[in-house]
């Protein structure tokens, strides 16, 4: 940003005196005390990696980490340090089937837990009961495993929560359920969900869920979590809620591997969501690009990797850059999916510039700065790889002076700058500029020459 | 800035105490085990577990090896193995089913609590270091976590004393208070004069969704802050080895710069950078017994700030660089339009831009819900859903920059976001929408301050210098307010934006809190859903403009990108 540029965009703002730009003062300012900084090292000497300070080592991690020296699972056996090298044993097929038979986890969850939840929910109103909640580190295993198990409850949601069984009638249950959403513990409300799932028909089950919103929300969330998908979709649809049943479904097929699969799977999902019909059409369009275009083309530009499955945008970068001429009728051409898909008009000129600008396709280029009349800071990034002249025709072609100055500072456009800077008679700025460009160069010349004219400067008299 | 501006400032309990507590704990239920035993770390626990032990902790009481959890099959020669998770189903799951039928002998198997709550990350910061509080309570609902901060704050109240007063407000802190209530009928209350102030932010997603410009938050933005511990890489440390550092009051230079306006930065280092030169050069003309006095006394500590100097400004250097790759002036701007209200139109079309340009993700996403949550019920607002989507489809399904390290994940994740998050953060804004309304609040609380005159960041005035003069984070802005007023009276109109629930509750020796000289001056912030360091800077400013100290509990660390990715679907 130059500092005329800055100047104006502090005037019509309150936000003052710092750019991230690039501001030179301030990173010179920073590259300053870093260089002060760093010459102060030579005075220490090297024995800096002596002493430790703050900082956790500086080799990574220091040495006493848990971090540090825990070992990933999977690898284990590859990463090993050899000085570890313990032999491996008990590992046979034996021990896995008696491993399997010698306990059930069901068995440490006896009747407390009925109890614990009436405990829970009468805390609401008798405050006695505040003892529950104060841990004492140091009490022995037996004391607090009341507490305990109630805490770790959410343990229990893998394992049969046998004590509940005691609930029978729909009443009691509903109860339950009600006492402890009261309760506001999460562990225990889906605790009893768990049991209320395997001991309810599922449309009872949903059916009251829908009046309790609190436990409804924790037995989707509940679902999402075990992954059972089959039954939170019937869940969702019998609540009425489509849209979240299609998600769902649109989630599911991401594990398709098949493309034609998943197009069809697609095709078959609700329509209620605009975007999955968006996706099968899409998926079409990708299929058929994915066998056509021309062979130079490809060799010229080698393909990063299939389109398949691509965002909408980047399936018109490739058809630009791979199917750019063909016929609007065609349906790998660009203008085509820019009107199946109603492309916006920046979009898509956006887009096709990258393209053809990567190509180096200058006139396509030129054609479509022409048709759109589109000049601005959409220019920044088409124009990064085009060789010099070719840029600052561009650039010269900005109309505010001050995007022009900032632009053409940017991509070292001299000619542009020295310019601009006659025509606004700015000879401070032009003697600045002085001093980026190689001295003896074109460039440099050139400001010389100007700044010994008398004719430019003139009207601009203050600086004379 | 003035430091301790005040003097009759209390100080801060010791928080080093909860550590002990955690890692005693943690030893007793080790040694529930006795003899060798493997160890399997939670990923998600392992960076909290080594602020709190370390190595040969663990080695003493018998630990044999160390393991990540990570749902794949499990090879190990141990017999007793000891696993050390949260509480997710996934992960019992995966213990209960894949190994305990796959593998290993065991005799018994127990299971145990290590009640673990909060981590101080600092002398005026705790975290419970539960990032998915937001997500699961705020977007799914569940209350599963509730319970724990419950805890943490009994655990507070029982180490440190009772909470003399306590304002709330938010769904949440309600239903914590109910634990907290409970706490005060039961304990016997002697000496504690502490205000308590607690709130959840699903009244404001905009303080996270904002760029963050004081030094702290922009290392947490640029290389992201983990359990108090930032890793610089290459370019920070100009060799080809990564520095872990810990970021907290020990370090001298970070605690002078850490609240700073990023601005101010530059000018605090390269001081700093002068004033060492000149103590280094002090030595030049000294006799040998002052030369070792000064090698003695002085060289170490010269030393030590050397280098953290030079990190820091390494690291400044690097923010800098990459801030500048990102056009973050003009994001600024926009950001500071979208909070005034003004030049919408500007805004929209630079987002427009950013999203067809395909620069991040979720840094698009992060201005798109900044914009509605802004001008939400205006013309480019929420309201306008199919702006909305359509905007997001064309951001998302974008051509990305060649070359960018992010290229495959996000073209993968653009499509899911597309449907999935879509929906998601739309349900989860626009259902805040109605509640709240970010013009009529701000307007109330005056959270955006008039922009008729110039902002000096040097000299800040009051907390909105976080954001470059533009926006003073609500929660702050409440805080403030309820500590000025004693309560929530007059602050009505503003709860009732926020959807209300807010308390206040008088602890038991509430009766004979006496004068108002001997009003609490510790203040002890609860953020249920996370905060970010930004709101803490601007806390520690008020605390020394008004001779409070705050000590900031939080369920995790949050920024705009954690909130984003937290929406994000990836771990469904």
């Amino acid at each position: 940003m130059t500092r005329t540029d800055e100047e104006e965009y502090w005037n019509s703002s309150k936000f003052k005196a710092f750019t991230f730009d690039d501001d030179e003062d301030e990173l010179s300012t920073l590259q300053e005390s870093k260089r002060a900084v760093d010459s102060i090292s030579g005075l220490v000497g090297g024995d800096e990696d002596e002493d430790q300070v703050e900082i956790v080592g500086w080799g990574g991690e220091p040495v006493d980490s848990i971090v540090w020296s825990v070992r990933e699972t999977a690898a284990s056996t590859n990463q090993r340090p050899e000085r570890e090298s313990t032999p491996q044993t008990n590992t046979g097929p034996s021990q896995k089937s008696r491993s399997q038979s010698v306990y059930s986890l069901s068995s440490l969850f006896r009747g407390d837990v009925i109890v614990l939840i009436f405990s829970e929910s009468s805390a609401l109103s008798d405050s006695t009961t505040g003892r529950l909640f104060a841990p004492e580190l140091r009490k022995p295993k037996s004391e607090y495993k009341e507490e305990w198990v109630r805490r770790v409850n959410c343990v229990c949601v893998c394992f049969q929560v046998v004590s509940l069984e005691k609930f029978r009638s729909l009443q009691e249950k509903l109860l339950l359920l009600d006492y402890s959403v009261k309760a506001n513990d999460g562990n225990v409300i889906t605790a009893v969900l768990i049991f209320l799932k395997k001991t309810l028909s599922k449309e009872i089950l949903f059916q009251e869920l829908q009046s309790r919103q609190t436990a409804l929300r924790h037995f989707i969330n509940f679902l999402y979590e075990t992954e059972e998908s089959g039954l939170l979709l019937e869940l969702l649809r019998s609540l009425g809620r489509t849209e979240d049943a299609a998600l769902l479904q649109y989630k599911e097929h991401q594990s398709i591997s098949d493309e034609s699969r998943r197009r069809d799977f697609l095709k078959s999902c609700l329509r209620p969501v605009n975007p999955i019909g968006f996706l099968s059409h899409l998926l079409e369009r990708q299929i058929i690009m994915e066998r056509g275009g021309k062979v130079e083309i490809f060799q010229k530009v080698p393909r990063k990797s299939s389109i398949l499955n691509m965002p909408l945008v980047t399936t018109v970068y490739y058809a630009c850059v791979y199917h750019y001429n063909e016929a609007e009728g065609t349906l790998s051409s660009p203008h085509n999916l820019r009107q199946t898909f109603r492309i916006s008009e920046k979009q898509f000129f956006v887009t096709a510039l990258a393209a053809r600008a990567k190509l180096k396709a200058w006139s396509d280029v030129d054609a479509l700065f022409f048709s759109r009349n589109w000049l601005g800071p959409n220019r920044k990034k088409t124009t990064n790889s085009a060789p010099p002249k070719v840029l600052q025709d561009y650039v010269g072609l900005v109309d505010d002076a001050q995007l022009r100055l900032s632009l053409a500072h940017k991509h070292k456009c001299h000619d542009i700058v020295i310019n601009t800077y006659r025509d606004l008679k700015d000879r401070q700025l032009l003697l600045g500029y002085r001093t980026k460009v190689e001295v003896g160069s074109e460039a440099d010349s050139r400001i010389s020459q100007l700044l010994d004219n008398p004719k430019y400067w003139k009207e601009g008299g203050a600086y004379l | 800035m003035a430091y301790d501006a005040r003097r009759d400032c209390p100080q801060l309990p010791d928080f080093s105490v909860l550590k002990r507590l955690a890692r005693d704990q943690l030893i007793y239920l080790l040694e529930q085990l006795p003899g060798k035993k493997d160890l399997f770390i939670e990923a998600d626990l392992m960076s909290p577990l080594d602020r709190i032990a370390n190595l040969s902790t663990l080695k003493q009481h018998e630990v044999d090896k160390l393991y990540k959890v990570e749902y794949k099959p499990i090879i190990s020669t141990s017999d007793q193995l000891c696993f050390l998770i949260r509480p997710r189903i996934k992960t019992v799951k995966w213990i209960c089913g894949k190994y305990i039928k796959a593998l290993v002998l065991l005799t018994d198997v127990t299971t145990d609590e290590w009640a673990f709550y909060l981590l101080p990350l600092d002398d005026d910061i705790i975290s419970l270091e539960l990032p998915e509080f937001f997500r699961d309570n705020f977007l799914a609902g569940d209350q599963r976590w509730v319970r724990t901060a419950g805890s943490a704050l009994h655990l507070l109240h029982s180490i440190y004393g009772p909470f003399s007063k306590i304002y709330g407000i938010g769904r949440c802190s309600k239903v914590t208070q109910v634990y907290i209530k409970k706490h005060n009928a039961y304990y016997d209350t002697n000496t504690g004069r502490r205000g308590r102030k607690q709130r959840s932010p699903d009244v404001d997603f905009v303080t996270p969704l904002c760029s963050q410009v004081v030094y702290e938050g922009l290392v947490d933005d640029t290389f992201r802050i983990k359990c108090g511990c930032v890793e610089f890489g290459p370019e920070v440390t100009s060799s080809d080895k990564s520095v872990k550092v810990m970021l907290n009051s020990q370090d001298k230079v970070f605690n002078e710069i850490r609240n700073e306006h990023f601005s101010n930065v530059f000018n605090f280092l390269s001081q700093k950078a002068k004033n060492l030169q000149m103590a280094y050069d002090k030595r030049r003309g000294m006799d040998i017994k002052q030369m070792k006095t000064f090698v003695s006394e002085e060289l170490k500590g010269l030393k030590q700030e050397h280098r953290l100097l030079s990190l820091h400004i390494s690291a400044s250097e690097s923010i800098m660089k990459k801030k500048t790759k990102q056009d973050f002036q003009e994001m600024l701007k926009t950001e500071h339009s979208l909070l005034e209200g003004f030049e919408i139109r500007e805004c929209t079309s630079f987002i427009e831009e950013h999203i067809i340009r395909q620069l991040s993700m979720i840094e698009s996403l992060r201005l798109l819900c900044l914009l509605s949550l802004t001008e939400n019920g205006d013309f480019y607002g929420m309201n306008h859903l199919l702006t909305f989507a359509n905007l997001k489809r064309l951001g998302l399904l974008v051509e990305q920059q060649p070359g960018e390290t992010l290229t495959v994940m996000e073209s993968k994740v653009g499509k899911l976001v597309n449907d999935k998050t879509a929906g998601k953060l739309t349900d989860a804004f626009s259902s805040l929408a109605k509640k709240s309304n970010f013009r009529a609040l701000s307007r109330k609380l005056n959270l955006v301050p008039k922009s008729d005159e110039e902002y000096n960041l040097r000299v800040p005035r009051d907390m909105a210098y976080i954001f470059s003069g533009a926006y003073i984070p609500l929660s702050c802005k409440l805080i403030e307010q309820v500590l000025e007023r004693d309560g929530w009276t007059g602050l009505e109109d503003a709860t009732k934006l926020l959807n209300g629930h807010e308390f206040c509750a008088t602890g038991t020796n509430g009766a004979d809190v006496k004068g108002k000289s001997d009003a609490p001056r510790i203040v002890l912030v609860m953020f249920l859903g996370g905060c970010t360091f930004s709101e803490i800077s601007a806390l520690r400013f008020l605390g020394k403009e008004k001779g409070y100290k705050f000590i900031v509990v939080t369920t995790a660390i949050t920024n705009s990108s954690r909130l984003i990715e937290a929406l994000l679907d990836s771990h469904m």
